[in-house]
């Protein structure tokens, strides 16, 4: 059944095209009625999962002549992720229901996008993997290229070919596994199997984990991010922090790791007290989280505070992958859970809520502006969202956070401390974008104050309705997830145990 | 040669009949009734009598699959050939459509001709292992597509065009002909079985690796594989447009197929080594340099050019790397690689070019900002051309990804211990990574470019964009399920033994 989130999205995507030119309202109400659709089936999906169980959904012949099937399926991972695509793709509509422009081309191309996404999150032959990985390139590159704002050409170029180059780089360990394999298979539950040579996972491991991490924002291959994020409009931007960044977090896990655990073994010799891969990636984990952290300090553009604190807690999970205990990686997975949602909400507030009611990101313009009084709404929602990212007890972040972190205790205690220290930057950056952009005129004048060019702002308009209900239900996710985060965690624990994890249970990791 | 039937040998050569007696009947209908029509109805008819004989003559192939070897190899049936010939005359039936909307000539009757003369050259290429008749049909194959480069007579780059391609043709046909000539005198036969026979040997004859050198020129000449490219870019830019596509995918069919043919049945065991530090002469390590050269050299010039044919050309000489990737690993696989890759590339780019020669019908020249804000003026024309190039980007689920995904994978295959090619294999990934960049140039002018402000709704004509569809629709179907064209492709390679 799950299998319809993907063939719905791109029913929508294909009915969009259709639709007479210029109705913008049909086009929405496809648009949510479609993700909708997708959201309930994930959901009712996930409700009958049995967790600790691989559930095949679709397994069929594909290319015969070489071994690739149409095969797929879902574990507790894979069923979390697609949660958070539901949700993602809801609440990216109801946060672009202002779309006038072309806007059944926008939809079009996003359902194209989302169901690019489900099917990564679902597939296990790597062939189909890849198919759905490099199809979600293209919409990507439209929806900013089209409809973004600062720079956009360029961001959009920039994130394609970086997400074109990871994926070529994918490729190449994946088909050299292929033909080392015997040229039969291209199943994940197979290949994982099968005892690759140490001498060529060494060198495919590092190729495939960095070419999906590309994605997933690694320092130092992260700039396509905060360029791509600023440049993208706002439901692309919820969707990429939210949904694609994890793409390619979740390629690092389910193809990478399981494929060559060995090439997290040690080299045999140090350099720099780095003795492995494991050591080099966790340390380039470490380093995008504070230096993603320290960027986004002092940046002037508000959408780009966001943009880096994506590298910066995007670097949490992927220092939860290196940890190759089962606390961290399943830290990780309920991280990219969590970032997804409270990522989406803070692009959500400073790109719909501020940007297209302002028309301007710069933080110090927006300090003359008084937004906390004249958008109350958005000024509560984006403490609560900044709150949430900070990682306060009670919200998804916290509970991810502190399990990476313990994870990463135990493995590299020293990484760790720096780590938390990131924690604390986050804290900094995330206090001083909200009273800049929120709070600063209070003190002065109750009254909305002069903009730079002596001009009175003009009333803002009221944040409409399908933003409130778009703002709540990220934000009760956010809750749910952290006041009772075994609703995920049980099915993420569980699925470490599947037969796909032998081998980096096999390398006395988890 | 004894007891040869005649009656035999025109039964196996009945699809290339049909198609010379089309060329008659064109030629005669033009002269005789249609001389003082309108161009447009000229036009219309002519291309009606081609694409029945066309039509036939693939009827003909499919109900009756022959098997068959006369003359020593001189004409080999078998389902492999006549599944290259069935996609050759496809590929001339698109040829065909997208000339109709038209006028940059009033010779209708000559040009329907050359095509279908072009397409009989290229049928018997790709039924011969005999390298005197391959060399035939090669001369008439080139002949054929000389004077259609030269067809527009008002545009001086169409003659300028064609001059190049037929100079640096003319120069690679008599280096292929002293390479077959050395090679004949190296074996004393004329079929390619024997030759590799007589030429086998535990060391390479110098004489050898020069007949092997210049064989190569003059199919890479065919190809276009770097260095052998120079024509390329000046004839499929001065060119008419579906001219300029008939290079582009016909003859490029036929080339790599007859290419991939001699090199693995003709010098079969002076294959060598293109691996890595372990480089061992013969014809696979000179491949494998021209693959590299031409991958990287096609994909970065293709970066700065601002007419959409000389992007098309050097994406061309970009794929023919691609292509020559598929011929190294001299396998039943890999074969298999290389003509489900060129096959899907030939519709691909085919069809660009039928969006291209609408564009620049209405606009005057193929400018990359002639492009500007397409999607708006013609929603189904910009949205086939975005399925054409997204495939040769190797975009899935198009057919130009699974083509390239089935080639890298061929050739790793054909050496899993040593992963001997898997520089070539990074280099074809890297620059494909490039090639998306200037892709996507094109499809930005499309899609996110406004349009300019004279520029009103383009209207397409409806049997170029019927053609367009199909050629659309068969690029995504043969991507999203490419057993339909690799299952018959797999059991005829097989039947053939090759």
């Amino acid at each position: 059944m799950l299998a319809w989130t993907i063939y719905i999205s791109f029913l929508g995507a294909g009915l969009l095209a259709l639709l007479p030119k210029g109705n913008a309202r049909a086009a929405r109400a496809v648009a949510l009625l479609t993700a909708a659709i997708g959201f309930a089936i994930a959901l009712g999906g996930t409700l009958q999962a049995k967790s600790g169980v691989l559930q095949t959904i679709a397994k069929v012949p594909w290319i015969p002549s070489l071994g690739i099937e149409y095969h797929l399926a879902a574990d507790g991972i894979s069923l979390t992720l697609v949660l958070l695509t539901g949700i993602a793709s809801i609440t990216g509509i109801l946060f672009s229901w202002n779309i006038e422009h072309r806007a059944k081309e926008f939809f079009a191309l996003y359902l194209t996008l989302i169901a690019g996404v489900y099917g990564v999150f679902l597939s296990f032959d790597l062939f189909l993997l890849l198919v759905f990985y490099e199809l979600a390139i293209i919409p990507k590159y439209f929806l900013i290229a089209i409809w973004g704002s600062t720079r956009k050409e360029y961001g959009a170029m920039k994130l394609a070919l970086y997400s074109f180059v990871g994926s070529a780089m994918v490729l190449i360990g994946v088909i050299a596994a292929y033909a080392i394999a015997g040229g039969k298979t291209m199943s994940l539950l197979e290949l994982a199997r099968f005892p690759f040579p140490r001498d060529f996972q060494m060198w495919a491991f590092p190729l495939v984990f960095v070419g999906f991490a590309i994605l997933a924002g690694l320092w130092p291959f992260h700039t396509w991010a905060p360029t791509g994020h600023v440049a993208a409009p706002t439901s692309a931007s919820m969707l990429l922090a939210g949904v694609v960044m994890k793409l390619g977090a979740y390629g690092c896990l389910r193809v990478a790791m399981t494929l060559f655990p060995r090439g997290l073994d040690p080299w045999g010799w140090a350099l720099l007290g780095l003795g492995s891969w494991r050591d080099v990636l966790s340390v380039l984990a470490v380093i995008g989280i504070v230096y993603g952290g320290m960027v986004a300090l002092v940046q002037k553009d508000f959408k780009f505070v966001i943009g880096y604190s994506s590298v910066s807690h995007m670097g949490f999970v992927l220092l939860g992958l290196m940890t190759l205990n089962s606390i961290g990686l399943s830290g990780a997975v309920l991280q990219m859970f969590s970032h997804g949602i409270i990522a989406g909400l803070l692009f959500a507030v400073v790109g719909r809520m501020v940007y297209d009611r302002a028309h301007t990101r710069d933080l110090t313009a927006l300090q003359s502006w008084n937004l906390s009084t004249m958008i109350p709404f958005a000024a509560v929602t984006f403490t609560i969202a900044s709150v949430a990212s900070m990682g306060l007890p009670g919200f998804s972040g916290f509970v991810a956070e502190l399990q990476v972190l313990i994870g990463a205790w135990q493995a590299f205690p020293t990484l760790a401390v720096v780590a938390g220290l990131g924690i604390l930057i986050g804290v900094a950056y995330s206090m001083r974008a909200l009273q800049q952009a929120f709070f600063r005129g209070q003190g002065e004048s109750s009254a909305p104050g002069v903009l730079a060019d002596g001009h009175l702002p003009a009333a803002l308009e009221p944040i409409s309705v399908p933003e409130r209900i778009g703002a709540v239900v990220l934000i009760g996710t956010s809750l749910l997830i952290g006041l009772y985060p075994r609703l995920l965690l049980d099915l993420i624990s569980q699925s470490f145990g599947l037969p796909l994890f032998d081998g980096l249970q096999k390398g006395g990791v988890l | 040669m004894s007891g040869v039937s005649y009656l035999e040998l025109l039964k196996l050569v009945v699809p290339e009949t049909i198609l010379v007696l089309t060329v008659l009947v064109v030629l005669a209908a033009d002269l005789l009734a249609l001389r003082e029509l309108e161009l447009r109805f000229r036009l219309l008819v002519g291309a009606m009598i081609s694409c029945v004989g066309c039509a036939i003559a693939i009827a003909w192939m499919l109900a009756l699959p022959e098997h068959a070897t006369l003359f020593e190899g001189m004409l080999v049936v078998n389902p492999l050939t006549q599944l290259i010939k069935v996609a050759l005359l496809v590929l001339a039936i698109f040829t065909i459509l997208i000339s109709v909307d038209t006028d940059f000539t009033p010779h209708v009757g000559e040009y329907f001709a050359l095509i279908l003369l072009a397409a009989v050259g290229m049928m018997f290429l790709v039924s011969s292992e005999d390298i005197l008749m391959v060399f035939i049909s090669l001369e008439l194959t080139s002949l054929s597509l000389y004077i259609l480069t030269a067809f527009n007579k008002r545009d001086p780059k169409s003659a300028e065009a064609a001059l190049k391609y037929f100079l640096f043709g003319g120069m690679a046909a008599a280096f292929t002909l002293f390479g077959l000539s050395l090679l004949y005198g190296l074996s004393g036969a004329t079929n390619l079985g024997q030759i590799a026979v007589a030429i086998k040997g535990p060391k390479l004859d110098p004489l050898l690796v020069l007949a092997i050198v210049m064989t190569v020129m003059g199919f890479g000449f065919k190809v276009a594989a770097v260095p052998f490219h120079l024509w390329a870019p000046d004839a499929y830019q001065g060119a008419p447009a579906p001219s300029a596509a008939l290079i582009a995918s016909g003859s490029k069919v036929a080339g790599f197929f007859i290419f991939a043919k001699v090199m693995m049945l003709g010098f079969k065991g002076a294959e060598g080594s293109g691996a890595w530090h372990a480089y061992v002469p013969g014809w696979v390590p000179v491949l494998a340099i021209m693959a590299a050269a031409s991958m990287v050299l096609g994909n970065l010039v293709a970066i700065i050019q601002s007419s959409v044919r000389r992007l098309l050309a050097y994406s061309a000489i970009a794929h023919a790397g691609y292509m020559l990737l598929g011929v190294l690993p001299y396998g039943e696989q890999s074969l298999a690689a290389l003509i489900y890759y060129v096959i899907t590339y030939a519709l691909a780019t085919l069809g660009a070019f039928g969006v291209v020669s609408i564009v620049e019908g209405r606009a005057g020249d193929d400018r990359l900002a002639n492009f500007a804000g397409l999607s708006r003026r013609a929603p189904v024309l910009s949205f086939c051309m975005l399925i054409f190039m997204l495939s040769l980007a190797g975009i899935p689920p198009l057919a130009g990804f699974f083509g390239k995904f089935y080639v890298f994978a061929s050739v790793l295959n054909a050496d899993p211990a040593n992963l001997g090619l898997l520089w070539l294999v990074v280099v074809a990934l890297a620059m494909s990574a490039v090639s998306l960049y200037y892709y996507l140039q094109v499809l930005k002018q499309i899609y996110v470019a406004e349009p300019g402000v004279d520029a009103g709704v383009l209207l397409t004509p409806v049997l170029s964009q019927v053609a367009l569809v199909l050629l659309a629709l068969a690029v995504v179907v043969l991507g999203c399920t490419p057993n339909l064209l690799l299952g018959p492709l797999v059991r005829a390679i097989h039947a053939a033994g090759l």
